[in-house]
């Protein structure tokens, strides 16, 4: 017990082992990024016209309009912003889940790294700060085809890309949090199963989260992607207030404990 | 004269495990230092503490002078590590390996391709340079693994059984690439499992078991004061051969289906081994040169380790 907690105090002071290095790992997997560009581009290009023709334009005539901020809206006007804080969730989510596993177990690129004069926290850092540029890619691909519909608002949309990027840092930090204590990558479907999804369906994505039970309108206040789309979907009818800086503040707040733990549990995982 | 690596009383415990086991040793300039053992004897471990991966528990340990545990990253842009594993980068190619490698060194872009493609040519790989690593066969991956490791031009390679699984004619290619390294004066510290690559590329060596140090030296040397100079090896020994073996006061090795007599020096040896091919011509009996291999058995015994 002593032991484990001498180790903790250690890697809580590596966290000064953080260096702009930590570009380095980022221009890495850009690196890979350029060569498969014009397969990864295609997703987030695709899956909102998908979502828009099934939901938007399919459910959208039994749905009518929904309430929003005291007006009636398009369904479709309703659930795109919505996609666009998903492919933000899941970008940095799934990059710093699978991918960043796979770098790090089988592919050992981590252990390869370590050999150079790059700390492992300058790794971690790079690898989540890459998940949340791919939230930003996705989201200028998303918005701009969601834009080609009329259903952002300018200039006020534009803070939906900063805001990507945060977004991409709080899930991508969660990410590589599950993935410092992953044994192996088949049991990723469990937080697929019993995070992803539920924020997926009950963050006031696909419909007012004031239709749902009161437990589960409290339970989703914890999801981080309920703050994220409130963001975007304000910013998306263009409306910007005070009340949303709780949602920015939840998001910093998110991070803020998920990163120095994914930091903290990667070192213990790694550096033996 | 400052040391290259110069470990003291160097320690490092796992959980309820000790893998170092307290140990000193000083590698020289230039030299290239073997560092031998069994499965579990504690080499790796001494090789990670080396470059600043592991953690040291205990002791000191300093690289070109420094504290690993101070300036570990000053100590990493002047070394080249080829670890175990075979961790190419498999989603770049042969070049990008070596250019985005160059890049953890802070080495700027232009600079990094001239590097790339002079060690491409170093290694003989200059026309696969836009291949996927993952199409390269094992050889080729070791040696664009021990280009890596030179991408910073280090000042010490770091090998981690180098030639491990590779064919007769890959490991003499690395052999002879570690070779043109240390005429130019790179110090290289390695462990191995081949007695052979040790006795042929290492100035001096240590073998290592359960984490200590069991003997240090010149392979040479180790050799004549452990061994001697000759050994006759009898497979299949006839019981009357066995007593004729022991009446004789050798210094002999009884291993069940096969006698190993070691001799002190070559004319004893081959007089020896005379007397039993007259005496008992039917039996299997050879005489050869002591080698490390005769060493490295004597002192960690012939069980099986792990």
């Amino acid at each position: 017990m002593k032991h484990s907690c001498l180790k903790e105090t250690q890697s809580l002071f590596n966290i000064p082992r953080i260096s702009r290095r930590f570009i380095r790992v980022w221009q890495r997997n850009l690196a890979v990024y350029q060569k498969t560009w014009k397969v990864s581009f295609l997703p987030p290009l695709l899956e909102p016209f998908f979502y828009l023709m099934a939901f938007g334009v399919g459910l959208s005539s039994l749905v009518g309009g929904v309430p929003y901020r005291g007006f009636k809206t398009s369904y479709m006007g309703f659930i795109a912003p919505a996609l666009i804080a998903i492919n933000i969730m899941n970008n940095a989510f799934f990059e710093n889940t699978y991918t960043s596993f796979v770098r790090m177990y089988y592919q050992k690129t981590f252990d390869a790294m370590l050999a150079t004069p790059l700390s492992l926290e300058e790794i971690i850092t790079g690898e989540i700060m890459w998940g949340a540029t791919k939230s930003v890619i996705a989201t200028v691909i998303i918005q701009g085809v969601i834009s080609l519909f009329g259903l952002i608002r300018y200039p006020q949309g534009m803070l939906i890309l900063p805001l990507s990027f945060l977004g991409g840092i709080a899930f991508g930090s969660l990410g590589m949090y599950i993935t410092s204590i992953m044994p192996n990558i088949e049991l990723f479907n469990i937080p697929v199963f019993l995070l992803i999804t539920p924020m997926f369906l009950f963050s006031e994505t696909f419909f007012p989260i004031e239709n749902l039970p009161l437990w589960v309108q409290k339970l989703s206040f914890i999801f981080p992607l309920t703050h994220l789309v409130r963001l975007t979907r304000s910013l998306s009818f263009g409306f910007i207030d005070a009340g949303m800086l709780w949602n920015v503040a939840y998001l910093i707040a998110f991070s803020l404990i998920f990163f120095p733990l994914a930091l903290v549990k990667m070192h213990r995982r790694l550096i033996k | 004269m400052q040391y290259v690596v110069e470990a003291e009383n160097l320690r490092k415990i796992f959980d309820n495990f000790v893998a170092v086991d307290g140990i000193s040793f000083y590698v020289h300039p230039g030299e290239c230092f073997g560092i031998l053992g069994p499965n579990g004897a504690g080499k790796t471990s001494t090789i990670r503490m080396t470059y600043g991966f592991s953690p040291i528990t205990s002791g000191s340990l300093k690289v070109f002078g420094l504290d690993i545990t101070k300036s570990w990253r000053e100590i990493r842009a002047r070394i080249g590590v080829c670890q175990q594993e075979n961790n190419l980068d498999t989603d770049l190619t042969v070049q990008g390996n070596l250019e985005t490698f160059a890049r953890y060194f802070n080495i700027p872009k232009k600079e990094a391709r001239a590097r790339a493609q002079s060690l491409l040519e170093f290694i003989a790989l200059d026309h696969r340079k836009n291949d996927d690593v993952v199409e390269l066969s094992g050889g080729l991956n070791r040696r664009l693994i021990l280009a890596r490791a030179l991408i910073n031009n280090p000042d010490l390679l770091i090998l981690d059984e180098p030639t491990t699984g590779l064919d007769p004619q890959s490991r003499h290619q690395v052999w002879a690439r570690l070779e043109e390294l240390r005429a130019k004066g790179i110090s290289i510290l390695l462990t191995t499992h081949y007695m052979d690559e040790a006795s042929r590329l290492c100035d001096r060596l240590i073998i290592m078991d359960h984490g200590r140090i069991l003997i240090q030296g010149k392979p040479v040397d180790l050799i004549q004061k452990q061994i001697g100079h000759s050994i006759i090896e009898i497979d299949g020994p006839s019981p009357e051969l066995r007593a004729y073996v022991q009446a004789q006061h050798l210094d002999y090795e009884d291993i069940g289906h096969r006698l190993i007599i070691y001799s002190w020096n070559r004319d004893d040896g081959g007089k020896l081994f005379h007397r039993i091919c007259d005496h008992f011509p039917q039996e299997g009996c050879i005489l050869r040169m002591a080698t490390l291999e005769d060493v490295f058995l004597k002192l960690t015994g012939r069980e099986l380790r792990e």
